[in-house]
């Protein structure tokens, strides 16, 4: 039984290599266990004659690990292990399979949570994902969302779209007078210009990274993702 | 069994004291029994705007305290048999009362009394927080200033927290020709931002302040606007439906005012 064992072992590889028109991709194996799998590459990626290869250019690699899940202390042994054998930087690790808690992370950064009730001066809402309030918010008040901010009513008060980062991310309301507006880490206040506070909404423009303020209809074309139809 | 009514504002200034004094005067001229809680521990002046200063012996502190019965501490009106005072204390702070004492003092006096109305002190501490805790029903108060706007829209936001019914409004001290000019918020918009139930707007007038350095609530002196504005505020708290006094030199407003009202009721 051992003997059998031993020689699916070494007949089978649990780790291959190829060169695709995107660069080298590592397939690992998802059948075997983790510690078979880092046996196999501390064997296989020992390249004969490779004294000089710190002085060789990096090259990229990404690594398709299947159906297998890693958490971060096995990525980083994984990142480790391909670099002092072979020199190959670690591009991207990819993996078919998430854990419940990212997925329900990334279903809620994908939903549109709705709220109707008014934003009065010293409340704060804060939702994960994209927020729908059918009420105003009032000067003091302030909405937050991690995705866009669609309110229906009048936005006085502040708003924060994309609050962990998302640059993406919009703000539109049906009377859009905000005394603060952040999308990401920018802000944009009322002193700064008079003129820009024309429009029903607020997005993040990338060439020079400020807050613009515009009419609806421009959202589809800069905002595609925006439709989910 | 009667009901309790907060009146509250978040700014101080506003004129919380003399609205309580007169809304509670007002009810008692409609024959209702009424009985008025200054809340305002350490800044007493309600008992100074109804004239009574002289007549405590005990304060809302000694009540929640056990050192006096409820009613040893409540102060019956010159002018009325049915009003009623329970005085704060002067000396002590908003500390002194807990939440639940207040509640219990209103309870019992919601038993013989038609109306409690509570004198909120300014700010959204303590103080507050003992103010409303016995309350059913609460009225803001607030003057048509940005600030005084904006501390009322915190304010009935923290009271939609409550278990108290939908906050109304007065809009104390309009100054009618400021609104004229666009030099103050004017009416439309104040109930447009903070979104409640409009009770009444009392107009500006020295007289008001003249009758509360007297301790003789306006509301006493049927010849004055302001007088006329807290009676008809006191007959809509009991149901009754009153227009919106006009504010006379402005007409432009009289009709928004009063279409105002048409789009309400």
């Amino acid at each position: 039984m051992a003997q059998k064992q031993r020689q699916k072992k070494s007949n089978t590889h649990y780790v291959t290599i190829k060169g695709t028109k995107e660069g080298l991709i590592l397939h690992l194996d998802d059948t075997c266990s983790f510690d078979q799998l880092l046996e196999e590459l501390e064997t296989k990626l020992i390249h004969p004659g490779t004294e000089d290869s710190s002085e060789s250019p990096k090259i990229t690699v990404k690594v398709k690990v299947g159906k297998r899940y890693l958490n971060k202390p096995q990525e980083e042994i994984l990142r480790n292990i391909i670099y002092q054998k072979k020199n190959l930087i670690v591009d991207i690790i990819e993996s078919d399979v998430i854990t419940r808690e990212e997925a329900e992370f990334m279903k809620k950064e994908n939903e549109i949570t709705s709220v109707s009730r008014m934003i009065r001066s010293g409340q704060i809402l804060k939702v994960q994902g994209d927020l729908l309030l059918v009420g105003d918010v009032n000067p003091g008040g302030t909405v937050a969302a991690t995705g866009n901010i669609f309110v229906m009513g009048t936005l006085k008060g502040n708003v924060h779209a994309g609050c962990e980062g998302r640059k993406s991310a919009v703000v539109t309301a049906s009377v859009l007078n905000p005394t603060l507006v952040r999308i990401a880490d920018q802000f944009i206040n009322e002193e700064e210009n008079e003129q820009v506070y024309s429009g029903e909404c607020a997005y993040l423009d990338e060439e020079d990274n400020t807050i613009k303020f515009d009419r609806l209809h421009i959202l589809h074309q800069i905002r595609p993702g925006l439709n989910r139809l | 069994m009667g009901e309790a009514i907060v009146i509250t504002s978040g700014k101080g200034g506003v004129g919380k004291t003399t609205t309580t004094a007169n809304i509670g005067t007002s009810l008692a001229l409609l024959g209702k029994k009424v009985c008025l809680i200054d809340t305002d521990i350490g800044l007493r002046n309600l008992d100074v705007i109804m004239g009574l200063e002289n007549r405590i012996i005990y304060d809302l502190v000694d009540v929640a305290h056990n050192r006096c019965k409820l009613h040893q501490a409540l102060i019956k009106d010159k002018r009325f048999e049915c009003l009623y005072l329970l005085p704060a204390a002067q000396t002590k702070d908003k500390s002194a009362v807990k939440p639940e004492q207040m509640k219990k003092m209103v309870t019992e006096l919601k038993q013989d009394y038609d109306y409690v109305i509570i004198d909120c002190p300014a700010g959204i501490e303590q103080g507050f927080k003992n103010a409303i805790a016995g309350a059913d029903k609460s009225i803001v108060v607030t003057n048509p200033e940005t600030s005084s706007v904006r501390d009322a829209d915190r304010i009935i936001g923290l009271l939609e927290q409550e278990d108290i019914e939908s906050p109304k409004l007065i809009i104390n001290r309009l100054k009618a020709h400021m609104m004229e000019n666009g030099d103050s918020l004017d009416v439309d918009e104040i109930v447009s931002i903070l979104a409640v139930e409009l009770l009444g707007i009392v107009t500006d007038d020295e007289l008001v302040i003249r009758a509360s350095n007297r301790g003789e609530p306006i509301a006493l002196n049927p010849d004055t606007k302001a007088s006329q504005a807290y009676r008809n505020i006191a007959r809509r708290i009991l149901g009754e439906s009153v227009p919106l006094m006009s504010l006379e030199e402005d007409k432009g407003l009289l009709k928004k005012v009063k279409q105002f009202f048409g789009m309400r009721t």
